[in-house]
């Protein structure tokens, strides 16, 4: 969904507008210029549009990071590069509140599980962006320790390439994500990548605390 | 670093105090090394850490290495330091493959040094080495149902061969 702000006019104009506010909310306007005020000041649009226009807006990232990548990862948020400027700058400290994991780094088969646990405990929508060589095909790291890719064990929305990439890459994965999910309806993450039927039902094999 | 003299009467008295334990000596680029006997490596080190002259009470680093195509094939590598001298003394025992998928076994050093308990646990993770003795002796780094032994030289390094145009023909339609 695409914003476009009208002429800005002087403020006798802006004073010109509020006025005719006031006017509406008191019921005396009417006529041509009810009809001009209408026209100018409201906006429609689906709501399921304007969810997605809001949530992309507000992509809160887990506080995760995985290895060097990590430290670029970090520095997205300051005052250098400000995240805060497309919504992204708030890193949870806790899964269910994140809207989006950041894979930065390699990911080791040790690892692997637990960061799929992680990517579990967030709630639907979820978005996840693979960040550098490394989570997306194992990078300079190509050994008997690594998963090579992410992918292979939780659905990834975009790979930034890199090895790191810059905080500038990766601000840039973030806008490509955040017009993915306008570009998209909200579906869960087993939706967009046709998964149905892949939850893990009954007790886990491993319980917990053992 | 004891010079190549020192070492030389380090490695008789040792000798004469455990016998059988010292087979060889290498002094090379300031690195003076004691290869001993692998059966008697335990007492060797205590030897080394309890003799008041000696005194090498620290140890720096335990790790492993893989000589393969040589006989006898691994080495457990012992350095030591004494912290007043600050001399380093490199200990070294040479073990052989069993065969038959067995793993080489060697005395754990965990009560003369509490600091080997987990370097004896990564040299198992990664060379497959069974230290006798050891009070946790599990993989340490590597997830504990993995299979292999991944530093030892006749382990495939993994991972996935990487896509490159001088290898492409090699995988027909890749990209589909």
């Amino acid at each position: 969904m695409e914003i476009v702000r009208g002429h800005a006019g002087g403020p006798e104009d802006f004073r010109v507008r509020q006025l005719r506010a006031r006017d509406l909310l008191r019921g005396d306007l009417a006529g041509t210029d009810l009809e001009a005020h209408v026209e100018q000041s409201v906006l429609t649009t689906t709501f399921e549009r304007a969810v997605n226009w809001a949530r992309s807006n507000a992509l809160w990232p887990a506080t995760f990071g995985l290895a060097c990548c990590a430290i670029e990862m970090m520095s997205i948020v300051t005052a250098r590069y400000d995240s805060a400027r497309f919504g992204a700058e708030v890193f949870r400290a806790s899964p269910r509140q994140a809207d989006m994991l950041i894979l930065s780094g390699r990911v080791s088969i040790k690892m692997a599980p637990i960061i799929r646990r992680i990517y579990d405990q967030m709630l639907e929508p979820k978005w996840v962006i693979a960040m550098g060589a490394c989570s997306s095909s194992a990078g300079v790291f190509n050994n008997y320790a690594l998963v090579a890719g992410a992918d292979k064990f939780l659905p990834v929305d975009v790979h930034v390439p890199g090895c790191p990439p810059r905080p500038e890459s990766l601000i840039h994965g973030i806008l490509k994500l955040q017009r993915k999910v306008q570009g998209e309806p909200d579906l869960g993450w087993r939706t967009r990548y046709e998964a149905e039927g892949t939850e893990e039902v009954g007790e886990p094999a491993v319980p917990h605390g053992a | 670093m004891p010079d190549a003299t020192g070492l030389e009467l380090i490695a008789h008295d040792l000798g004469e105090q455990v016998p059988g334990s010292v087979t060889g000596t290498e002094h090379y680029r300031g690195i003076a090394t004691l290869i001993v006997d692998p059966g008697r490596v335990v007492a060797a080190l205590r030897w080394l850490r309890d003799t008041p002259n000696q005194a090498y009470a620290f140890l720096a680093s335990l790790h492993g290495s893989d000589y393969l195509p040589e006989s006898p094939r691994f080495g457990v590598h012992y350095e030591l330091l004494n912290m007043d001298r600050v001399e380093r003394l490199h200990v070294k025992a040479l073990l052989e493959e069993p065969g038959d998928g067995e793993l080489p076994e060697l005395d754990s050093c965990v009560e003369l040094f509490p600091t080997a308990d987990f370097q004896e646990r990564e040299l198992y993770d990664m060379f497959g080495i069974r230290f006798r003795g050891h009070p946790d002796l599990r993989r340490i780094l590597m997830p504990e149902e993995y299979e292999g032994w991944p530093q030892r030289r006749d382990f495939p390094v993994g991972g996935e061969p990487v896509l490159f145009t001088h290898n492409e023909h090699r995988t027909p339609r890749w990209y589909e």
